[in-house]
């Protein structure tokens, strides 16, 4: 008897404990997710079924979870803003968002945070949108395996993919960005990380850090963005196992550093960039374990950057291994494999006897009057760079690895 | 025709020095692809020798050639046969022999270790040098008479190609350097078939420097479907018009 009656006060409170679930769909009573909205209450779960759904703005002012199921397709009608979040614990899942509203004065996008925490954003198509992904003032929020895809041709008329501004503690993992403006863009966001996810065909930058400081991307794919990837006045970023590739043109990196120090970048593949690294301002940025493989220039470091460390990085197959654009060298390389150093290891310790000069003459004389580029690679231009590797003149005297290792590194 | 091409060859290959120069090729070039672990970098190493030993040995050997056979060549004049005749094939005999011995010498290795597009653009460039350069030292050859003085030409020709052309256009470049030259560099290559097939192959290996800045420039005129046709018709122009004027010459000397 006590059991049972255990058991009933349990059901009871229950009642509360337990959310209801919303169904909305063709064939259930609630045919919108509008109106699904307005009866939800805090806790309570919207299960949207499959089909297409012209909602104008769909305002989540309640902490509830918006679930699609097999991707019912929210259609913004190239006027709205599809889904706009304001309020706390918010889960949008398993839909297809397409055609947002273009606006140069305000930033429609495909799914909008204005101001939250414990908002997660899972398992999502975007296509065709503005913005795509919208967080400003959140906090704790979860971005995860989401595809966004924009097919803008121009800078203006086409917003960034994940767009992160004013935020605290965000998780962007494993989503796939293509053809935004920006793929990731981050502004005053701290805490956070980016993980496996792939950014490819952007028009400006696969990421796009500024002022945000103390973050980390790991493990993801910049491909073939407009510009690479731009990290800018940021401090405490770490930078590991990315893969940053054929970034290509005028102005185009792998990865642009600029004012920006205390960072750490290891186990990151450069390939086939114009630059592989662009440094301008940077400070204190520690560099092991990356890979540079046929790019332009492997790395550009000006003169503006001081206590950079080079330390144990393969550098293979690069037009240029380093390009500078002064004398003065505040930073240290040391331990790195340069495919093209011609020195010997009479002490069969793995290290070359003598220091590899990273900065060819060449690279100097096509940093000073860019078109000589026209004489790369001819006898004349073999000549100067022989006659400069014995007695330096023009190439920074202090630019030097003193230590490099005969053999590329395992990575 | 046919008689006397197969004549000057047979005769070139009974001469051993063009033996020689296919083996010397060949020993290099399948060293280098060994001794690289990159064949990339071997690519590079042998970009020098089609640089500059294909026109250095393209010159020299031919216009030794026609100074030595200058009997052979008036016993065929004492034939009925035209001078145009005579002095064609004789172009074609050293351009085949030439050509095929960079073929057997660089081609093959290439094909072998790296039948990529760079590749295929050395192949070819080396085969156009080596005509080109050919028809230059026979040009050199009917202009002077005295054999010392020809060879002469024809090895300062060498040097002015592969190293005083470039001098100068690095100076242009610094003297001028404040103005925009780089569609006048663009222009300039068309005067140096060395530096031509040179770029033709850089936009093909160092693709990702070239994207840059001006490179772009040089890209966007010679990485086109156009840039690349008329990057060919000039360098068929330098094989015509030394031809040309050697058999012009030819035709009225007095042998």
């Amino acid at each position: 008897m006590k059991k049972l009656i255990y058991i009933s006060l349990l059901l009871f409170f229950a009642k509360d404990v337990f959310a209801t679930i919303i169904h909305v769909g063709k064939e259930q009573n609630i045919k919108t997710i509008r109106q699904a909205l307005l009866l939800a209450a805090d806790g309570d779960t919207v299960l949207v079924g499959s089909g297409q759904y012209h909602e104008q703005n769909i305002l989540i002012n309640k902490s509830i979870a918006l679930i699609g199921i097999n991707h019912p397709i929210l259609d913004g009608d190239n006027k709205y803003e599809i889904i706009s979040i304001k309020a706390n614990a918010v889960t949008v899942e398993g839909f297809k968002l397409i055609n947002s509203g273009v606006s140069s004065i305000e930033d429609f996008a495909g799914i909008k945070v204005y101001n939250g925490k414990d908002i997660v954003i899972r398992n999502n198509i975007l296509e065709n949108t503005f913005f795509g992904i919208y967080i400003q003032y959140g906090i704790n929020c979860l971005i995860e395996n989401n595809n966004l895809t924009a097919y803008s041709k121009i800078e203006q008329e086409s917003g960034n993919g994940i767009h992160c501004w004013k935020s605290d503690s965000l998780r962007i993992l494993g989503n796939n960005i293509i053809g935004h403006r920006d793929g990731i863009y981050f502004e005053f966001v701290k805490n956070s990380i980016i993980w496996r996810n792939v950014s490819e065909h952007n028009l400006r930058y696969g990421l796009h850090f500024m002022f945000s400081n103390d973050d980390a991307y790991i493990c993801n794919v910049f491909r073939d963005n407009g510009a690479g990837v731009a990290v800018m006045f940021s401090k405490g970023l770490k930078m590991i196992r990315n893969y940053f590739e054929e970034n290509w043109g005028d102005g185009a990196y792998g990865l642009l550093l600029k004012e920006i120090s205390d960072g750490y970048i290891e186990n990151n593949v450069f390939d086939r960039n114009t630059a592989g690294i662009f440094m301008e301002g940077a400070s204190r940025i520690h560099m092991e374990k990356n890979q540079f493989i046929d790019n332009g220039w492997a790395m550009q470091i000006q003169a503006s950057c001081m206590e950079v460390t080079v330390h144990n990085n393969n550098f293979k197959g690069n037009t240029f291994d380093v390009g500078t654009n002064g004398n003065l060298v505040l930073n240290d390389f040391n331990n790195n494999y340069w495919d093209k150093y011609e020195g010997y290891d009479i002490n069969k310790d793995k290290l070359g006897d003598v220091p590899y000069r990273p900065v060819s003459m060449y690279a100097m004389i096509i940093e000073r009057n860019p078109p000589a580029m026209i004489l790369f690679r001819s006898l004349m231009a073999s000549l100067l760079d022989k006659t400069e590797k014995v007695l330096p003149s023009l190439t920074p005297e202090n630019l030097k690895d003193n230590h490099p290792l005969m053999k590329p590194l395992a990575l | 025709m046919k008689k006397i091409i197969k004549y000057v060859i047979i005769d070139i290959l009974r001469n051993k020095i063009v033996l020689a120069y296919t083996a010397f090729l060949l020993l290099i070039s399948i060293s280098i692809f060994n001794l690289e672990d990159n064949s990339a970098k071997g690519l590079l190493s042998l970009l020098n020798i089609i640089l500059i030993i294909v026109p250095l040995v393209s010159l020299l050997f031919p216009a030794i050639y026609v100074y030595n056979s200058s009997e052979f060549l008036e016993l065929l004049v004492s034939q009925p046969l035209k001078r145009k005749t005579i002095w064609l094939s004789l172009f074609w005999g050293l351009a085949v022999s030439m050509s095929c011995a960079f073929f057997v010498g660089a081609g093959i290795p290439i094909l072998l270790f790296q039948a990529t597009a760079t590749g295929f653009m050395m192949l070819g460039a080396g085969l156009i040098l080596s005509v080109i350069f050919v028809a230059l030292a026979m040009l050199a050859a009917v202009i002077a008479r005295d054999k010392a003085k020809g060879i002469g030409v024809v090895i300062l020709l060498w040097l002015y190609f592969s190293v005083i052309f470039d001098g100068l256009i690095l100076f242009i470049l610094f003297q001028f350097a404040d103005y925009p030259l780089e569609k006048m560099m663009v222009a300039a290559t068309a005067f140096n078939p060395i530096d031509l097939s040179r770029i033709l192959i850089l936009l093909k290996m160092d693709v990702a420097a070239l994207m840059g800045y001006t490179g772009a420039i040089f890209k966007d005129f010679f990485g086109t479907q156009m840039g690349l046709i008329i990057s060919f018709l000039v360098l068929v122009i330098w094989m015509i018009i030394p031809t040309w004027l050697s058999l012009r010459k030819f035709k009225h000397k007095d042998l």
